[in-house]
């Protein structure tokens, strides 16, 4: 299928894709394919595939497109037909070798983050397509190693990292005995019903970087909010089963979120930097569950942190002072249009903020999105060569001056910080959390 | 035993405690809890630099531990909390720990009408539940989903009978699973098992169950039903005569199956929370008849009103001729009763109670910070600043208030007993 | 030569027409019944105002970014889709044979400017048929049938300005003119024309979905 790029391609061999593909035969694909497209194959997918007047103009859209020189293999309807454009037109009767590929494609090329769909004169989301292939590959047990453990760790734990209870509950005391020798009256309050506030983290926040718990439990503590996290699970609210297209387990992980912060009685649910979390919650595992929007308010760290200084209820002792830059995540400002809440919260924490360009709905994607990240080292390569362009974009904000990159997104993180160490950017990346944790008035 | 009937049900109002005074004496004070018959109040106090207690109507217990967490009461009036001493835990009851002591505790829970208490425990990585401070005898790779039975004598939550090493996908696909009841772990293993359930002799368990990527369906004592479903949610026993139900998707959307076989016609976009009528007659479950609208079906037949927001809390009358639930649209929250939701709006309504014999419920609410309860509708005006759920008494003339108060009680934990009659005045 | 002229001049212009109506309704209708049956959260999300927010930012040239990029496909794209429209409906010749028919009619375009926004149209096609060749991207996605789509679209205007300059074999290219319109008529519904029907409804899905979800702009 992909003639210019095949050839310079090393080979990729994943696990999850070959051995899931070994257990196929060409009739059980077509026979699972039909029955999918036949339960879900509705009125949006058709549409798409029929109105798209393969014009190319989403080309420039796409990261992948780009940085592999143009090769119109990454275009986002290039990778639109090389999946599930071939697979309605014939009806589901693709190879198995087709299914590996398309399950590569679809999984690695593409970050879902839906910057195209703003490119294409008709709005076709390629995002929602590269879903719909997806979630064949989920049907037909194809799916890369790395996110499918993912995945069953989700169904397993009910979180990301395979964290068990104990595990999770004894992080925040630790954090909290941690914090409470910088700040004696800190209290990270476990399972406290009827508070104002449910804030919920991605997985791996309790596995890898537990400072950033201890670093909200400080703001809290300023700020003087009354919040919660609860000692069961629902604490994760991250979701990779959105992304393999194992749609019934996304669900049940957003049903969980949810529920444990009802349980709670708690009024909304304030979640940590995190991209595709939100995306999960706001516009997606809810629809599934019949929930129009989230049945209580999610806000995203950026628009809590936005009220905090808005309100004054956190005071900054002195503003950052080395200069940054503002990398948008795709899933918050394309996804909630947080992007001027940010740059509010940057102006009052930063001396010097440099704009990067394209930006705000604009941006490049980081290119670790949609699960790209969660597949694993086998495709890091690919990944990173995969995204010169944002290497390209950071380089031309240093060179105007900007050292700290901030992104306010834990995917977005992994995937600069490839960046940065493949391009040898030297730039330091930070959450708007660090920031704020290091400029404000603790007490 | 503490009996509901033994309780002080003379009407009148009595001031247990001042939590502002226990503020100036211990400087840490946590979230105060008051006991089901609303004779004592207790909170996690700070005793000295490194060590905390309970505080129960002024009195701190007698022992003290490097930290204690989740303080809750029994249904026998006594308070429990997990505690820790040199880096073991426990629980703790009235201040008094267990014997056993494990590297971690959590996720502890009391059996209805009995104290007894259940937890889940963790020693030298291996995972099993401690009842009244006797362990399982097997230990497994995890535990999760812990339930305890009606009574709180029995215990069975999900465990990891094989280890999983990290990426091994083909490992876990084969089934690493199971349900353990009491310590003992079901003959197979499936890819996922989650929320459980006992029937009301204690005698027998279903839990949902993921028996390869994409099938799921119930599994009762072990064996899974013959269906397979392309989700479900948490199966419950019918309590008259022990037929488990669960909410299965099917094509066409969510509907309601008993032992396998579909029994209701409707196809929701969502159904979940299914409850019975205490005889076994009536199911009433929360439901989504139309993309974003939410209400309660009872028996097949969702109500006309719905919520845009959300519905929770079902709860049938205890002669299951009455149903009600909390719902919330547009951010407010209210009752809804047989399908009729009261006129005013509250920022949070807990669930709704009804009186022994059906006619009446009351509910715990909020609105602008101050706690009321309110019954059918009518608030007593009495404000809080803290509230527990109200309890009618065992004839339902009556009703138990228990609450921080505000103003001229401002601090003060006060109980009242309310002759019903006076509060619907 | 007569006799053919008679035919397709006059039942298979209805023929035609009512294939064209009929099939574009069924077209709607069948998708609008679909999405209600396998993907009904679409309505729901379905705002007016921001549906007509984003119609209305890809109507007009250059308001998006992606229209500024590309400016020549731009300017070529506006005056192809409104030489497209505004020929066939607006042209003298058309609306005599109209108010023969049915004694009515309407404002027409002078002919020597209609001549040229045929020229037009005709130019545009070439240029995508050279886009089409020429640019990797697009070439890349290019499948038979959009070259037979493109031909379908220059047939009538490549044979209307023939038989309207009178071109040896013009009474040919009258025919060919009004067979190659109707087939272009009734070619709408079934393919990938059916932008033109879908073109309101996805972009006002994706203006919604941006705009009462997302809090975002979409252009």
């Amino acid at each position: 299928m992909k003639t210019p790029a095949e050839a310079t391609d090393e080979q990729i061999i994943d696990r999850g894709i070959e051995d899931g593909a070994a257990k196929l035969t060409q009739d059980k694909v077509k026979r699972v394919v039909q029955k999918m497209l036949a339960a879900e194959g509705g009125a949006r997918l058709k549409t798409y595939i029929e109105t798209c007047a393969h014009c190319g103009l989403c080309s420039e859209a796409c990261h992948f497109y780009i940085s592999n020189d143009k090769d119109p293999a990454y275009s986002p309807a290039g990778k639109i037909k090389q999946t599930i454009g071939e697979i309605v037109k014939k009806r589901g009767n693709v190879s198995v070798d087709f299914i590996k590929t398309a399950c590569e494609i679809s999984f690695t090329e593409c970050n879902l983050c839906r910057r195209c769909v703003m490119y294409c004169p008709f709005g076709i989301d390629a995002a929602y397509m590269m879903l719909f292939m997806r979630r064949i590959c989920h049907k037909l047990g194809v799916v890369p190693q790395y996110i499918q453990d993912t995945a069953h760790s989700h169904s397993a734990t009910l979180n990301q990292m395979w964290v068990k209870e104990d595990e999770w509950i004894d992080t925040l005391h630790w954090q909290e005995e941690e914090a409470r020798d910088e700040i004696p009256g800190l209290r990270i309050p476990i399972e406290k019903e009827g508070a104002d506030i449910f804030y919920s983290v991605i997985g791996p926040e309790p596995k890898f970087r537990a400072q950033l718990i201890y670093q909200a439990a400080v703001i809290m503590h300023a700020a003087g909010v009354d919040w919660t996290m609860p000692a069961t699970p629902g604490w994760d609210n991250s979701d990779m089963c959105m992304y393999t297209g194992d749609v019934e387990m996304m669900a049940r992980l957003k049903k969980v979120h949810f529920e444990t912060a009802m349980r709670l009685k708690t009024k909304r649910i304030v979640m940590g930097e995190c991209g595709h979390a939100f995306r999960s919650v706001h516009d997606v595992g809810n629809r599934y569950l019949g929930w129009k929007m989230a049945p209580l308010p999610v806000i995203h760290a950026i628009e809590f942190f936005y009220e905090l200084l808005r309100d004054r209820k956190i005071r900054i002792k002195k503003k950052f002072q080395k200069p940054v830059t503002f990398h948008d995540p795709c899933n918050i400002v394309r996804g909630r249009g947080l992007h001027e809440k940010a740059r509010y919260v940057i102006h009052q924490t930063c001396k010097a903020f440099i704009e990067m360009h394209p930006n705000r709905e604009h941006n490049y994607c980081c290119s670790a999105g949609g699960g790209v990240i969660n597949c694993g080292p086998p495709f890091r390569k690919k990944r990173v060569t995969g995204n010169r362009v944002k290497a390209d974009q950071l380089e031309a904000v240093k060179a105007k001056g900007a050292e700290i990159v901030i992104a306010p997104c834990h995917n977005c993180h992994g995937g600069l910080e490839d960046i940065i160490k493949h391009y040898e950017l030297g730039m330091e990346l930070k959450f708007l959390g660090d920031i704020i944790y290091e400029c404000m008035e603790k007490e | 035993m503490s009996h509901i009937n033994d309780w002080d049900w003379n009407t009148g109002k009595k001031i247990l405690a001042d939590i502002n005074q226990w503020r100036k004496q211990f400087g840490w004070v946590e979230e105060p809890y008051a006991s089901p018959n609303g004779e004592s109040v207790a909170a996690i106090v700070k005793v000295d630099e490194m060590s905390f207690s309970v505080c129960e109507n002024g009195e701190a217990w007698d022992n003290s531990f490097d930290k204690i967490w989740f303080l809750r009461y029994g249904p026998d009036n006594r308070a429990a909390g997990l505690v820790s001493d040199t880096a073991m835990w426990t629980v703790a009851v009235s201040g008094e720990p267990w014997k056993n002591w494990f590297e971690f505790v959590w996720d502890a829970k009391f059996g209805i009408h009995e104290g007894h208490i259940t937890t889940a425990a963790q020693k030298n990585m291996e995972y099993f539940a401690v009842t009244d401070d006797q362990p399982w005898e097997n230990g497994f790779y995890n535990l999760s989903h812990l339930a305890a039975s009606p009574s709180g004598r029995s215990a069975a939550a999900v465990v990891q009978t094989k280890p999983i090493n990290e990426g091994d996908i083909a490992a876990f696909q084969k089934g690493c699973f199971t349900v353990a009841v009491n310590g003992s772990p079901w003959q197979h293993e499936f890819l996922n098992a989650w929320e459980i359930s006992f029937d009301s002799e204690e005698k027998h368990v279903a839990a949902e169950v993921r028996m390869n990527l994409n099938d799921y369906t119930i599994v009762v004592d072990g064996q899974p039903w013959n269906q397979r479903f392309s989700s479900v949610w948490q199966p419950v026993f019918n309590p008259a005569d022990g037929s488990v139900t669960a909410p299965v998707r099917v094509a066409g959307g969510w509907t309601m199956a008993r032992n396998g076989e579909i029994i209701w016609n409707s196809r929701l976009l969502q159904l979940w929370h299914h409850i019975y009528s205490m005889n076994g007659s009536r199911i009433a479950a929360v439901a989504s008849p139309k993309f974003g609208r939410w209400t309660l079906a009872i028996d097949d037949v969702p109500w006309a009103l719905t919520f845009k927001d959300l519905v929770t809390d079902p709860v049938f009358s205890p002669d299951g001729r009455h149903a009600a639930c909390a719902g919330k649209t547009d951010g407010k929250w209210t009752v809804a009763v047989d399908g009729i939701a009261w006129n005013e709006a509250y920022d949070m309504v807990w669930p709704p109670i009804f009186s022994p014999d059906g006619k009446n419920v009351a509910a715990k609410t909020e609105k602008n910070g101050i706690y009321r309860i309110i019954v059918n509708g009518q608030p007593i005006k009495i404000d809080f600043k803290t509230l527990w759920n109200p309890i009618f008494s065992p004839k339902g003339d009556k009703l138990l208030i228990r609450g921080v108060g505000t103003v001229e009680d401002e601090g003060k934990y006060i109980r009242i007993i309310m002759s019903l009659a006076e509060t619907l005045k | 030569m007569h006799a053919i002229y008679e035919i397709v001049s006059g039942p298979m212009v209805w023929l035609a027409a009512i294939i064209f109506i009929l099939g574009s309704l069924y077209r709607l209708i069948f998708m609008g019944r679909l999405a209600a049956k396998k993907d009904p959260m679409v309505f729901s999300y379905l705002s007016v105002y921001y549906s007509l927010r984003s119609i209305f930012h890809w109507i007009i040239p250059f308001a998006s970014v992606n229209m500024r990029k590309h400016p020549i496909m731009t300017v070529v794209a506006f005056a192809f889709h409104i030489c497209l429209f505004a020929v066939p409906i607006f042209l003298c010749a058309h609306i005599i044979l109209i108010n023969e028919a049915w004694q009515v009619k309407w404002w027409y375009l002078p002919n020597p400017i209609a001549d040229v926004m045929t020229l037009i149209v005709i130019g545009a096609c070439i240029f995508f048929l050279g886009r089409r060749l020429l640019l990797r991207e697009v070439r890349y996605l290019t499948t038979f049938s959009d070259f037979l789509i493109l031909a379908g679209v220059a047939a009538p205007f490549v044979t209307g300005f023939w038989s309207y300059h009178q071109y040896p074999g013009h009474e040919t290219a009258a025919i060919l003119h009004i067979i190659s319109g109707e087939i272009i008529l009734v070619m709408i519904p079934f393919t990938r024309l059916s932008h033109m029907l879908f073109f309101p409804f996805l972009r006002g899905y994706a203006g919604s979905e941006f705009g009462a979800v997302r809090n975002a702009v979409d252009w």
